[in-house]
């Protein structure tokens, strides 16, 4: 296999809780967050890979891992094979901040309302030092609005971003993040504030753009749904650890770790006659706090399927099929039909 | 009234007086409830949903105004009550909501059981030990352990606040509880019970509700009805399992597609262009017209009226049996979708004599 566009290897993020002054006269030590506790992927060239799990699951901290906005715990992360946690200085950080780019979930405040879209979008193109005069960022400008379907670009250079419904204002988003022509785009949660006739358009946007502009998406979403038509490889986070993944096909049609198996079953569907009934969501309990991860199997606690050894022993990851593994002691043995669960 | 009938509605308008103009927001709406039954709404932002809601509890804030129509609640007429009256007579007796957002209603200074025995101290004449036995018993209803009386809301989860919320609205034993949005801030797995919670709620309980939300696959779960609304119109009405599996009209008809299925695979979502029309100034005709794949001629020029087709009432000129009409079908103009009008059309003339003004502006700053 080629060489893969980023790697992550036992990426890990703690956050210390900032104690009062009551607790550290107690010499408990400090109580720590495990918001990503050691995970490893890899992203293959334009193969999308979407991470899903529930809030508080370290979803979006690994997104943040990647842009190097969050410094790592520990693990190492490469893109295109470089060591990029070694990256220390300025100029090295900025360069790579060119190849990867990042789009948030709040179109609404992610873009500075005092700011035209044309300065919106001249803003990366001057840190950068792309464009030899304003004529030539204009062009560039033009071009990337025309890429996200804003056109004809002149109307929208002038306007503000309330002049924006929220479709738009998420493209020009996706502009700002494409205008450097990135490979690599990190998309929190990029649609989860449109309505649904407004996301379908812009994921369908964000999909050409892979052929286009040679751009790989990490898309982060709490909604499973949408994961099967954008992405090519999904991994499914609970409380800081990536407990399954595998292509998006074969984890979807075949869940292997019951926490999936369980967030399959809680999605809703848009068929009243196969849903009216009560459906057994087939986990107990809620998330649980990540300061106080359960011993053995994190996930053990709100397990239907768990015994002693769950309790015990951290699973490993064990493969079901080719490229697909879960993080369970009994993975692949579980008799799971999301039919029958539903 | 039917002596099943709990709500009906009947050509309800209401509208914002703002110093733009008139925004119609609510236009017509026509709908029955039925004594435990239970109705989805669904529409994209602004179409008017939240606005039916405050409508039926005689809510709406100036500037808007309840127009004309009417809203006959188990035999009262709520657009003729005075604030009071309303207050006194059917908020959270005969009609209750869960509002959108309901995470963040709570004060975070007071326990979760003082803001909750406000609504039964003001209507029933009753100690604060009854209150207190009285919420209990709901909040074990929701599930809930009924400790969380005295926690305050910051020490609850979402989940937890959210039923706390759907407790409190149940209290004084409403016929109706309207739930805005109830799950839109939660997590799948939440999200799956507390609507399991709602469906047991309304067989134990008898009551009706009404579901306010913008993702379909949500209502499939809960609505016997769905109502389905676009620019102030209820463009299709009817039984929830007919319109999912036959949408009628072409709104509802894309506005299924555009939901992504985890079960097979597809190349390409369906979507529809362009963004819902300002309602101070909405397209002529129907008002959906420029946005729809089987817009005619006579879209432009016509507002449709309501027909009956297999028990579902649809808004839309593709059921007229006129024979003018019938024929235009025929002669299917061409919608090529225009993203510059559709903008155009958000942005309103207002704001865009704003953004001209703007411009010229710039401009002389530029030249200087």
């Amino acid at each position: 296999m080629a060489e893969a566009l980023f790697k992550a290897r036992n990426l890990t993020k703690h956050f210390e809780i900032t104690q009062g002054l009551m607790q550290k006269l107690k010499f408990e030590g400090k109580k720590k967050v495990k918001a990503v506790d050691g995970i490893d992927f890899d992203i293959q060239w334009k193969r999308n890979f979407s991470v899903v799990g529930e809030s508080g699951c370290g979803k979006t901290t690994i997104g943040k891992l990647m842009m190097r906005l969050l410094e790592p715990t520990d693990g190492k992360m490469y893109m295109k094979g470089k060591d990029i946690t070694e990256l220390s200085s300025r100029s090295e950080l900025k360069a790579y901040r060119r190849q990867t780019q990042i789009i948030y979930q709040d179109p609404f405040s992610s873009l500075d309302p005092r700011h035209r879209v044309r300065t919106i979008l001249e803003e990366p193109l001057q840190i950068h030092g792309l464009g030899d005069s304003r004529e030539e960022r204009t062009d560039m400008i033009k071009e990337s609005l025309e890429e996200v379907r804003l056109t004809p670009p002149e109307k929208f250079l002038r306007r503000y971003p309330h002049m924006l419904s929220g479709g738009q204002k998420q493209r020009v988003s996706l502009a700002r993040a494409m205008i450097l022509n990135p490979d690599f785009i990190v998309a929190d949660e990029p649609v989860s504030m449109l309505d649904v006739s407004v996301r379908a358009e812009v994921l369908n946007l964000m999909k050409d753009l892979i052929d286009e502009e040679d751009v790989t998406y990490f898309y982060i979403t709490h909604d499973i749904s949408t994961t099967r038509f954008f992405t090519d490889y999904i991994g499914v986070m609970y409380l800081g650890d990536m407990v399954e993944k595998g292509k998006v096909g074969d984890v979807l049609d075949n869940p292997s770790h019951p926490y999936t198996q369980a967030l399959l079953v809680a999605v809703p569907e848009p068929d009243p006659e196969r849903v009216r009934g009560v459906k057994e969501v087939p986990i107990s309990g809620e998330i649980p706090s990540g300061t106080n991860i359960p011993s053995g199997c994190r996930f053990h606690p709100r397990c239907p399927h768990a015994e002693d050894i769950c309790s015990e022993k951290q699973p490993e990851s064990r493969e079901v099929e080719k490229e697909h593994t879960a993080k369970c002691h009994f993975a692949g043995e579980i008799d799971f039909d999301l039919e029958v669960a539903k | 009234m039917a002596d099943n009938t709990v709500l009906k509605v009947d050509e309800l308008c209401t509208h914002y007086l703002t110093s733009d103009g008139e925004v119609m927001a609510l236009d017509d709406a026509s709908f029955e409830l039925e004594r435990g039954g239970s109705i989805g709404i669904a529409g994209e932002s602004g179409c008017g949903k939240s606005t039916l809601a405050f409508s039926l509890l005689n809510q709406v804030q100036p500037p808007g105004e309840i127009m004309s129509g009417s809203i006959d609640l188990d035999g009262i007429e709520v657009t003729e009550l005075s604030e009071k009256e309303a207050r006194r007579k059917i908020r959270w007796k005969k009609i209750s909501m869960v509002f959108q957002g309901a995470m963040e209603i709570m004060t975070p200074v007071y326990t979760v059981g003082h803001q909750m025995k406000e609504p039964l101290k003001y209507h029933k004449d009753i100690t604060g030990e009854e209150a207190r036995k009285i919420c209990e018993e709901y909040l074990e209803l929701v599930n809930l352990e009924s400790g969380i009386f005295d926690r305050y809301p910051h020490e609850l989860s979402g989940g937890q606040k959210q039923r706390v919320v759907i407790a409190t609205a149940l209290l004084l034993e409403p016929d109706i509880v309207i739930l805005d949005e109830p799950t839109t801030a939660l997590d799948v797995v939440v999200e799956a019970r507390i609507m399991n919670d709602l469906k047991r709620l309304r067989r134990e309980l008898d009551i009706s509700m009404i579901f306010i939300t913008h993702d379909l696959s949500i209502l499939a779960e809960v609505s016997d009805d769905l109502s389905i609304m676009y620019a102030g119109w209820i463009v299709e009405f009817g039984s929830a399992n007919k319109i999912y599996k036959d949408p009628k009209h072409p709104y509802t008809e894309k506005l299924m597609a555009a939901i992504p299925d985890i079960r097979t695979d597809i190349d390409r979502l369906e979507y529809i262009p362009g963004v819902p029309p300002n309602l101070v100034n909405p397209p002529s005709g129907c008002r959906f017209h420029p946005r729809c794949h089987k817009a005619m001629e006579v879209c432009r020029e016509m507002e449709p009226k309501t027909y009956d087709v297999d028990g579902i009432r649809v808004k839309c000129h593709l059921y007229s049996e006129d024979e003018s009409i019938a024929e235009s079908r025929e002669a299917t103009y061409d919608t090529a979708y225009e993203d510059e009008a559709a903008a155009e059309a958000y942005e309103g003339e207002k704001g865009k004599e704003v953004s001209e003004g703007l411009e010229e502006v710039e401009e002389e700053l530029m030249e200087e």
